[in-house]
């Protein structure tokens, strides 16, 4: 179903034909023949192999490295840990502009010390990876095992054990946000609901482990680096510095990147490594991580303790919210987004998308000996998301009032735009109400359903989450607060050749989203040709300039916005150009599909005749106007979008097992301009799957003495089909927003509002024996002992006979 | 060292005899030997489905069995399916359903998929949901693909 948009927008000039369509995507038949390129599928002539001894401490000195018999096993050629490339590499900075912050430098390998079970600290060059992992087990590390606190709560405690040293205090990261006067609002309020939630740690798990490839041109001096990165520009720009190359000197190419939700979006200890090693060996150096690897160092998310009060007055409209948030960032400050990214963002988002005076959140990140947490799917939102949307259902239970009524009552309404939330947020055009209507449609039904359900006996329930986001944001604010990395801008490079050819070449870098078939239809819709006649280039530094890559929602809006600009002006090139060769003028002239045409003749020119006139054939235009027919057009939305969606899920959970089904679930979400449908409703259906994992399964487990539990993937569970409902969707295209196309980021929302909407559902089904869910995933162990804990008290309160 | 056994595997219909490391990999065998890498390996024990061909026809993880093992077996991978120009028929399902973004798991759907097809009736949403749980797909969902092969069993009809 899609609702029509309201208004036509002005600053929307597309016609669009391709836009729209559900075009079948470019990049399949490669990747369907196993024809497609990653990085572990390239071999270079001469190339070696690294394996990597990682730390088995949580928070150590290193005492002694000894390699023993390693050098005996054929094939082995050099073996490094850190003072062996000290010389050759500068750690990597992750600055930033925040007050108190201490940016952790990040070395390929350990140095002096080792901060977390599974940090690299030595890594052995091989003829294969089989002889590289047998050395491994030749090498002995002697510790000194240091003190250390696992948990945040005990990290943020002033005499807790220092990770760095240097920094003076485990606390790196402080931010407070405040409007009104929250402690008066809640003192006064009618009702407060309040509680402590916790998304536990998570990892992204994309399909495809991290594997890196570098390789030193011996005659140019240049090194190539293939990367399974989804910010290929970002990592030139810091490996440059690090490593004292200049970009013309230092290409990093992001080929197929199988998958990466911000796993991928960081940069890596072992891409650094392998660059050096390239560079000092002059050879090809691989590097390739198998799962345990990459679900032990790979960055992880979320991982906030969020205390939080909500008041309400009697009639359920918010009054004011006040929190406290420790978020654990693990052992260091993740390039180039620092540990900022995912706790600050939390208090960023919590106000959420509701219409409310008095706001104050505070935020502490500090350092624990985990890996390092980075941005994921949704970042920070899922669990502000799931803790707003909880105290919104807690208030609205103790109130008599019906979940949608609630929302209903607080949700910012279009009169109200723009509106600034109490942490400065500005939320503008965007269809919140419209969503949660969408998400709402067969609510009656399910309501009756549900308690048909409750009076067999059975336990199930109804949750709600409605949310919005900021995508597609430009150079107003930085991606992460205080970074000092540009993310604001696109550059779209455009070029018809001699042959007639049209190629687009963005700083983006897709990996699995399909942005080579939307970033076409936009071309091919802009400049007029036809769709297959157009190559999309991307993940790679060499493009053009300066490009960031593909991460926070931007894509589709950055991304697409540079195309439309650089397209629209090629196409007045072209049609200059056509104007002379037809002899008419240019405003008479259209192009579409390919072909020129005079809207007063019956006159047709291909793209191919008019680039073969401007390049090849002399004279046929005047010398003094022949222009090339490229471009290369920078976009910076400035503001960015706002994105909403409103989340809808039915569960049952077992009354023997405490397995959770989900039975239903709808998303209703405002993306703007839709690009391709196939596309948006593959990514809500995704992102949605990692929310339900984040609700139900998903959990990195790190115990007292700091060793990972989780560390395969029979542990570390992620939905597979059985866990999946049919997701239906509701396109609500409301006021279009102010970015060239029209187009909002999408790709993240379906892992902000499923959590809490899972939440919401189980604390509903579980609402008669009195269970908040306040952990996430609700697995059926902290289910079990939820039920077990509120039998004991209904036991207890009840009154003796 | 340890002896290299010669093995002759058939692998898309053409025989291969090679010298093989008795620990290697059929995963690796193919990938690195033969330069087939378009089957994938996502976690090497076994749990995450990418690394499925077909052995003597049945689906298979190839990173849990040794090329040695395998002397005389014939081998299908995801390279036998169809080609850029003229997808297999399920590749083309895969294809108008949208069943893969980043397209890494999907040779291990496609292997298993060709396998369920010949063998399991598939007649219910919750069976297809079933014969696809060995598999793990971080990027769709899996509601694209249970797409596909609906279609795909509905055009197949009842097994024989």
């Amino acid at each position: 179903m899609t609702v029509p948009p309201k208004s036509a927008d002005a600053a929307v000039e597309l016609r669009p034909k391709l836009v729209g369509q559900r075009i079948k995507r470019t990049e399949d038949p490669r990747l369907l023949t196993g024809s497609g390129r990653y990085v572990d599928d390239i071999a270079l002539p001469g190339m070696l192999h690294v394996a990597v001894r990682r730390s088995d401490q949580p928070h150590a000195r290193i005492l002694s490295i000894d390699v023993g018999e390693a050098f005996s096993i054929p094939g082995v050629l050099a073996i490094f840990d850190a003072r062996d490339i000290e010389a050759d590499i500068l750690p990597a900075i992750p600055t930033s502009r925040m007050d108190g912050y201490y940016a952790t430098p990040i070395r390929p390998l350990a140095q002096d010390k080792v901060r977390y079970a599974g940090e690299p600290v030595v890594a052995v060059v091989a003829e294969s990876r089989y002889a590289a992992e047998d050395a491994l087990e030749q090498i002995t590390i002697a510790y000194e095992p240091l003190p250390f606190a696992i948990r945040q709560v005990d990290a943020v405690e002033p005499g807790a054990p220092l990770l760095h040293a240097e920094a003076g205090s485990n606390v790196i990261i402080a931010r407070q946000f405040q409007r009104g006067d929250v402690d008066a609002a809640i003192a006064a309020a009618p009702l407060v609901v309040r509680g402590r939630f916790r998304m536990t740690r998570k990892t992204a798990v994309p399909m495809e482990n991290r594997s890196y490839l570098a390789d030193w041109d011996k005659r140019r001096r240049a090194l190539t680096l293939h990367t399974s990165s989804n910010i290929p520009g970002i990592v030139r720009d810091v490996l440059a510095d690090c490593l004292d190359l200049p970009g013309n000197r230092l290409r990093v190419v992001a080929p197929d990147v199988g998958g990466s939700f911000g796993g991928k979006g960081s940069l890596n200890h072992e891409e650094m490594l392998v660059c050096v090693l390239a560079k000092k060996l002059e050879r090809a150096v691989k590097f390739t991580a198998d799962r345990m690897e990459d679900l032990t160092a790979m960055s992880q998310a979320f991982d906030e303790l969020i205390d939080a009060e909500l008041a309400v007055d009697a009639e359920g409209r918010l009054l004011g919210l006040r929190a406290d948030v420790i978020g654990d960032i693990g052992a260091y400050s993740i390039y180039p987004w620092t540990g900022a990214l995912e706790p600050v963002q939390v208090v960023s988002f919590l106000p959420g998308p509701y219409r409310m005076e008095h706001y104050r959140g505070r935020v502490r990140g500090v350092l624990t000996p985990k890996p390092p947490t980075g941005p994921y799917r949704g970042v920070g939102r899922p669990s502000s998301t799931f803790a707003m949307e909880r105290l919104i259902d807690m208030a609205a239970r103790r109130l008599g009032l019906d979940p949608v009524e609630i929302r209903r009552r607080n949700l910012v309404t279009a009169e109200e735009f723009p509106y600034r939330t109490g942490s400065g947020i500005i939320w503008d055009k965007s269809a919140f109400q419209e969503c949660l209507d969408g998400a709402c449609a067969d609510y009656p039904a399910l309501v009756q359903a549900r308690d048909a359900a409750r009076a067999e006996g059975r336990l199930v329930g109804i949750g709600l989450a409605s949310y919005a986001e900021l995508t597609g944001i430009g150079s107003r604010i930085a991606v992460a607060p205080g970074m000092p990395i540009n993310t604001g801008t696109e550059t779209a490079a455009i070029r018809i050749d001699a042959t007639g050819a049209v190629t687009a070449a963005f700083g983006i870098s897709s990996h699995g989203q399909g942005l080579e078939t939307t970033l076409a239809q936009i071309v091919a819709d802009e400049l007029g040709c036809r769709f297959e006649d157009v190559e999309i280039q991307h993940g790679d530094s060499d493009l053009v300039p300066m490009g960031t890559g593909t991460y926070a929602s931007r894509s589709a809006v950055l991304g697409g916005g540079a195309a439309t600009k650089s397209a629209r002006v090629v196409k007045t090139k072209v049609l200059k150009a056509a104007a002379h060769l037809m002899d008419v003028p240019m405003e008479d002239l259209e192009a579409e599909n390919g072909l020129i045409r005079a809207r007063s003749s019956n006159a047709v020119l291909t793209f191919k005749e008019v680039a073969r006139a401007v390049y090849s054939q002399m004279g046929r235009i005047p010398y003094d106007q022949r222009e090339d027919l490229v471009a290369e057009e920078t976009y910076d939305p400035y503001l960015g979008t706002a994105s909403a969606s409103t989340h809808l899920a039915m569960v049952e959970v077992d009354r023997d097992t405490f397995g959770v089904t989900v039975t239903h679930f709808v998303v209703a979400e405002d993306c703007g301009r839709i690009i391709n449908p196939l596309i948006v409703e593959g990514q809500v259906h995704g992102a949605v799957a990692q929310g339900i994992g984040a609700a139900l399964l998903e959990e990195v487990v790190h115990d007292d003495e700091g060793q990972l539990l989780t560390a395969s993937l029979a542990d570390y569970l992620v939905p597979v089909a059985t866990n999946m409902p049919p997701i239906g969707i509701v396109h609500i295209e409301a006021d279009l927003p102010n970015n060239l196309g029209g187009f909002r980021g999408m790709g993240e929302g379906g892992t902000i509002g499923a959590p809490a909407a899972i939440a919401n559902a189980i604390s509903d089904a579980l609402s008669p024996v009195g269970i908040e869910i306040d952990t996430l995933p609700a697995t059926p162990e902290r289910l079990f002992r939820l039920v077990e804990a509120a039998k004991a008290r209904m036991a207890r309160d009840k009154p003796a006979e | 060292m340890t002896a290299r056994p010669e093995i002759t595997i058939t692998v898309n219909g053409i025989a291969h005899t090679r010298a093989v490391d008795p620990r290697l990999l059929l995963s690796d065998f193919l990938r690195h030997e033969l330069g087939l890498t378009g089957t994938h390996v996502g976690c090497e024990h076994g749990v995450c489905g990418a690394c499925t061909i077909l052995l003597d026809g049945r689906s298979a993880r190839s990173c849990l069995l040794l090329a040695v093992q395998l002397d005389g077996a014939a081998i299908e991978t995801v390279e036998s399916l169809g080609t850029l120009e003229r997808l297999g028929r399920v590749q083309e399902a895969f294809r108008s359903h949208h069943a893969l973004q980043c397209g890494f798991c999907t040779p291990g759907f496609l292997m298993t998929i060709t396998d369920m097809l010949r063998h399991h009736p598939l007649e219910s949403d919750a069976e297809i949901r079933e014969a696809l749980s060995g598999n793990i797909c971080r990027c769709t969902g899996y509601e694209h693909i249970v797409n596909a092969v609906r279609e795909l069993a509905r055009e197949r009809g009842p097994l024989k």
